[in-house]
């Protein structure tokens, strides 16, 4: 084991020991503000096999998976192509990035009150309301992708004679997606942080839903275990895109190896 | 020009196509609005928006008019911006310099940083309440990441050549930070304060939406319930600017900062 992970190890179980002390044996902590760990154990098991604000731990998971994972789609189906489209044309550059430009300093999250009012609390909304969000990333890096390719590759490809289709399919879109997987990235993670928010805001099912009830109910140990899948998918998810990401870029570090 | 471009547009015509793009979203958008194929209620026709974000100015809706509720909005987030960068930068920098830290501290923030802000209101509401303090922990909890990796990075990256000069020359610890890393990783913090700028802003309206009794956020959520939809855009409007303002203030900065740099 490295010195790093070493260390790493070691502070994350002094720092769960510090929390089993403060808030159990010293009682350096109220329960009602923090919980202890007992708390979040018995919040788990009440959550995954009782069940709590309308279902079980797994359907709110799976509903809020299911959610982040149709929006990211639709998002990164229609950002990714306007981005190509946007770098690789300028008339269509000139044309959109105005508007682009007039959207794009609405923050996602200002659009869950009405995508609220068109679509109502269910799912519908969530989607739009992701969609806005990761949709942005998605285009700007795109965009910024195509801009990025060596002239000289293209003027090759075009001395050549390369057909338009296959140009796009084996010049543009491989060279623009390191930067492609990049704003994937990020719509991946805007993603997360709407659908949160627009399910705290009102939602009938998810880890939101879940966060909101327990915040009604003043309920730490369930905060707490709301809180903690909502990290872990979110790092989940984010593992998943990243070994997409290494598959399909294998090329590249092929070309990093090669003397 | 990118030599990628089949046609390089002149200026004109760069101007003439952007004019026809913003002209027929406006117009697509009066038409669906004012021809009834999208009911009237939700989707009022862009002047009804304009009209109304100038009414608003005057008359005051959910307690305050729209510049008031921006002014509240605006002072949490000053609040928490400056918290994440007055706590993110310097710890960045000592974690860029001390490995021992970098390495105690980084385990635990990987860990908290793939909760998403707004995942902090509901802890938020029950340590600080839904006033100012709550709201003011979630802005930092968008904006403080940022700040403590673009300093970190900005202290990792200072070229060694500079750090052992000033070691060569007895420099002690908080000197070489103060006056060696924080020089050099400059360009690279205010980067990241534009970045932190723009997740705080809009973490703030998030938490405003779920927790707040005043603020352009809270002001959105009780127009939403009143079915205004022209209040609620002209809302999503205000922030827009606001954000907006924010961002080429810092943009300001950064270029002053560059224009220092090279001179």
């Amino acid at each position: 084991m490295s010195r790093r992970s070493a260390i790493g190890l070691a502070t994350i179980a002094t720092l769960a020991l510090a929390w089993y002390l403060a808030t159990m044996p010293l009682e350096l902590i109220s329960p009602t503000r923090f919980p202890s760990p007992l708390d979040v154990w018995l919040a788990l098991q009440q959550v995954a096999l009782k069940g709590y604000a309308n279902g079980l731990l797994y359907q709110h998971i799976l509903h809020s998976l299911n959610l982040v994972v149709l929006g990211f789609l639709v998002a990164a189906g229609t950002g990714v192509p306007l981005g190509l489209l946007m770098g690789w044309s300028a008339r269509a550059e000139a044309l959109i990035n105005p508007v682009f430009l007039l959207i794009r300093p609405i923050p996602p999250l200002a659009w869950i009150p009405l995508a609220i009012l068109w679509l109502g609390l269910g799912d519908a909304a969530k989607i739009m309301v992701i969609w806005f969000a990761a949709f942005v990333p998605s285009v700007i890096n795109s965009h910024a992708g195509v801009r990025s390719i060596e002239p000289a590759v293209i003027e090759a490809a075009r001395m050549l004679g390369t057909p338009r289709s296959r140009f796009v399919r084996e010049i543009l879109v491989p060279a623009a997606a390191p930067m492609i997987f990049t704003g994937l990235r990020l719509s991946l993670q805007a993603s997360w942080t709407t659908l949160v928010a627009a399910e705290l805001v009102g939602a009938f099912y998810g880890l939101g839903r879940i966060l909101n009830v327990a915040q009604t109910d003043l309920y730490p140990g369930m905060i707490f275990v709301g809180m903690a899948c909502v990290a872990i998918f979110g790092w989940a998810t984010t593992r998943v895109l990243a070994a997409i990401e290494t598959r399909s870029l294998s090329w590249t570090q092929i070309a990093e190896a090669l003397p | 020009m990118n030599a990628l471009r089949l046609q390089t547009l002149s200026r004109p015509q760069t101007a003439a196509l952007g004019a026809i793009g913003l002209l027929s979203f406006l117009g697509v958008w009066s038409v669906l609005s004012l021809s009834g194929i999208v009911p009237h209620q939700f989707l009022p026709a862009p002047h009804e928006v304009a009209a109304r974000f100038f009414q608003l100015l005057f008359a005051p809706f959910a307690g305050a008019t729209l510049q008031e509720h921006l002014a509240s909005s605006a002072l949490r987030f000053a609040y928490g911006f400056v918290l994440g960068a007055v706590v993110g930068i310097p710890l960045g920098l000592l974690m860029g310099w001390f490995r021992v830290l970098d390495e105690i501290v980084s385990p635990a923030f990987d860990a908290l940083r793939f909760i998403a802000p707004i995942a902090w209101v509901p802890f938020a509401a029950l340590w600080f309440g839904t006033g100012i303090g709550g709201p003011i922990l979630i802005i930092f909890a968008g904006s403080f990441p940022p700040c403590l990796i673009n300093a970190y990075r900005g202290a990792r990256f200072v070229p060694r050549p500079l750090i052992e000069a000033a070691q060569m020359l007895g420099t002690g610890n908080l000197r070489i930070i103060v006056e060696v890393l924080l020089p050099a990783s400059t360009a690279s913090i205010v980067a990241g304060l534009r970045v932190s700028a723009g997740l705080g802003w809009q973490s703030l309206i998030g938490a405003e939406l779920i927790v707040a009794s005043t603020g352009v956020g809270f002001m959105m959520v009780q127009a939403q319930l009143a079915a205004s939809t022209p209040t609620v855009m002209s809302a999503m409007v205000a922030i827009g600017l606001v954000g907006l303002a924010i961002d080429v203030a810092l943009r300001a900065l950064e270029a002053a900062v560059r224009r220092r740099r090279l001179a």
